[in-house]
């Protein structure tokens, strides 16, 4: 057998709560740490290498040096891959693209000394806006399965399966009765599987946390909006929660 | 002694969240002793204005990953306070349980994988895994169960489902709780044996005391997290948490994207080592004998200490843990209707999460739209202490040497176990 995989996590403008479901694979995280090498993990260990054969990345994309910052972290990796919502389309932190103006956000915060020059920000951005990402792991926060099924696959040199299939079938799977019958408005129908339909088991609509499908199926969704007496609105203003542009139009 | 020290820690590492340590001391005289937060900020409080009440708190929620169910909970009591809703409670019960599970999650995370590396001077619990495997898997055990608890209470480990304004969307069954209450009873074996390992490791905690201001919730029933006033050693009488503006009086500085605190003294402390301090006469008994064997028998000027003082919370988050159980399994679990009476107001929530006191406050409009927030982070809170500890520790040590005091910066920087992208940013002074 050769060599371990060279691993290194970075994160960026996030909530750390992605590394913190690899922590909790509990004692899995120790056979992982048979299969790769960890070189670098800022969070969990001091050190660091030159270059990487894996490199995880948490968190969106938020100001110019840490543009520049990931992009010196691409160079020196033979893959690169975006592990949580806000590393795969900006997440949650890109709600504050949607106010009228980046100034407006910076004096809601940090009132008359919002122009210091170490607040600066630009519009959120996931990875793959910056540099070229190879792997997506989406959710808010990942799926810690997923995430080992993941890293087991690339480093047996398979491409990852995420699956591209709606909440709405791992939901019937459980049985659980339609929030739309429960007078909820859910995004179940467009949203991404692979959580397990855990919201909605739980009793609460889901927010697509982990985007949408491909070519979501736009016309199922209008038809239960039509039937449950909803309108595009409900689905254009809930769906933004997460990152995720509306594909939703008719 | 060294007349030349210069220490550039640049993303100090096993911390949640990017700070830096410079120091720099030329012919023995301090130039710069600095604890710098250049964190990407988020802007949290613009976010969720424009978001309907419901939103808020998974919004918030996201604030950070590790206290994510404190940040609910200080978020929902906001929310609730603003208008008007009273919780049942079962509801208030289930919170109490949920946090404690994040309170042990956090704290075994932190001392174990995060601290104790240092006292053993290797780099990362990795080389742990093999040279100290029996207490790797026991610290897994104790991990594993408090995400248990979160994930069976909760509905999920981090960012919980079912914490919900004014109520949870989902109970846990009986036979959940019985079994939880069971492993929680038979983990606290593990707890003792974890309590001894640290005792056997105390001797590397740096001998430092600096005493400042500490501020946390205080409350008469029990040794307070949920719920209660806000108490330090510099005031008499409790405050209500709704004046907690004037309480931690926060300002920008240049090398921080976080913003700094203080009240009656240049720099207060939040967290363990403050709560423990203002409210250790409440500990139960087993709690208690932990502290006493560890070393904390009252008051504490030691930051260090305050991991010690994380052990000891675990201890009573197991504990009392298994009294709110008790509880539960005499009363209906029955899931709450969603019924809400939107009103226009402005609240506070206050509620302590691992590190420390955390401030949420809302403003809603009638139609419970937010159109005002206000986070206050205990991570923030500790900044300024940080800063002051650093100068009186260097100028105390110059003699220790560059390589030492380095190391000693670093872990005492994780002894108050900040979490940085918590702490970025948050303040906002649009409230008249």
């Amino acid at each position: 057998m050769g060599s371990k995989p060279k691993v290194a996590f970075f994160d960026f403008a996030c909530c750390e709560g992605c590394q913190l479901q690899i922590a909790n694979l509990e004692e899995d995280v120790i056979g992982l740490t048979n299969l790769v090498d960890v070189v670098e993990f800022r969070e969990v260990l001091t050190g660091s290498a030159p270059e990487y054969d894996i490199a995880f990345i948490e968190g969106s994309i938020t100001r110019k040096e840490d543009e520049e910052r990931i992009k010196d972290i691409r160079e020196r990796s033979k893959l690169l891959v975006a592990f949580g919502q806000c590393a795969v389309s900006g997440g949650i932190n890109r709600l504050k693209n949607n106010r009228e103006s980046l100034d407006q956000v910076k004096k809601e915060v940090y009132g008359d000394s919002y122009n210091m020059p170490h607040l600066e920000t630009f519009p959120t951005k996931g990875v793959d806006e910056v540099v070229k990402v190879d792997f997506h792991i989406p959710g808010c926060p990942i799926d810690k399965n997923e995430f080992l099924r993941v890293v087991k696959a690339i480093a047996l040199g398979k491409a990852p399966s995420i699956p591209n299939y709606p909440v709405c079938i791992e939901c019937k799977l459980r049985e659980n009765e339609c929030l739309f019958d429960l007078n909820e408005v859910c995004l179940g129908p467009l949203a991404r599987a692979g959580c397990g339909a855990v919201c909605p088991s739980n009793g609460v609509p889901c927010d697509a946390c982990r985007g949408t499908v491909n070519n979501p199926n736009q016309n199922a969704m209008h038809e239960i909006l039509e039937k449950y007496n909803y309108t595009i609105d409900e689905i254009t203003r809930k769906i933004n929660l997460f990152g995720v542009k509306p594909e939703v139009k008719k | 002694m060294s007349k030349n020290i210069k220490i550039d820690v640049h993303h100090i590492t096993r911390v949640e969240g990017h700070g830096n340590i410079v120091v720099d001391i030329k012919e023995g005289n301090v130039n710069k002793i600095e604890w710098q937060v250049p964190e990407a900020p988020r802007f949290f409080e613009a976010m969720v204005i424009g978001r309907e009440y419901h939103e808020v708190a998974t919004i918030t929620s996201r604030i950070c990953g590790i206290c994510s169910i404190g940040h609910t909970f200080a978020s929902l009591k906001a929310t609730e306070a603003a208008m008007g809703i009273e919780i049942s409670d079962l509801t208030k019960n289930l919170r109490e349980l949920l946090l404690h599970g994040e309170t042990l999650q956090s704290h075994i995370l932190h001392v174990c994988y995060l601290v104790v590396p240092d006292l053993l001077k290797v780099n990362s619990v990795i080389p742990l895994i093999k040279s100290h495997t029996d207490i790797i898997l026991l610290v897994t055990r104790l991990h594993r169960l408090a995400n248990e608890l979160c994930e069976i209470i909760g509905g999920r480990t981090t960012h919980p489902i079912r914490a919900r304004v004014g109520r949870f969307s989902m109970m846990p069954t009986k036979k959940e709780l019985e079994i939880l209450k069971k492993r929680l009873v038979e983990s606290v074996d593990d707890l003792k044996k974890l309590a001894e390992v640290v005792k056997s490791l105390a001797g590397g905690i740096p001998d430092f005391t600096r005493e400042t201001e500490y501020l946390s919730l205080t409350n008469d029933k029990e040794y307070a997290f949920y719920e209660g006033e806000c108490i330090t050693n510099d005031i008499n009488t409790p405050l209500h948490v709704d004046g907690y503006k004037n309480m931690v009086n926060e300002f920008v500085v240049p090398q921080s994207t976080a913003k700094y605190g203080k009240f009656n003294r240049e720099s207060f402390m939040v967290g363990a080592l403050a709560r423990y301090n203002n409210n250790y006469k409440q500990l139960p008994s087993l709690s208690a004998s932990v502290a006493g064997m560890l070393g904390l028998d009252g008051v504490n000027y030691n930051p260090f200490m305050n991991n010690i003082a994380q052990v000891v919370e675990c201890v009573f988050a197991v504990e009392r843990s298994i009294e709110i159980i008790d509880e539960l399994l005499q009363t209906e679990l029955k899931t709450e209707k969603k019924e809400i009476n939107i009103k226009a107001g402005r609240g506070v929530g206050a509620v302590e999460v691992p590190r420390g006191i955390l401030f949420h406050e809302y403003e809603y409009d009638e139609n419970g739209i937010c159109t005002n927030a206000n986070c206050v982070i205990p991570t923030n809170l500790n900044h300024n202490n940080i800063q002051l500890d650093f100068e009186k520790y260097v100028k105390e040590n110059l003699a220790i040497g560059e390589k030492e005091m380095g190391f000693n910066l670093e872990m005492m920087v994780r002894a108050y176990d900040p979490c940085i992208s918590c702490s970025t940013h948050f303040l906002n002074i649009k409230f008249k």
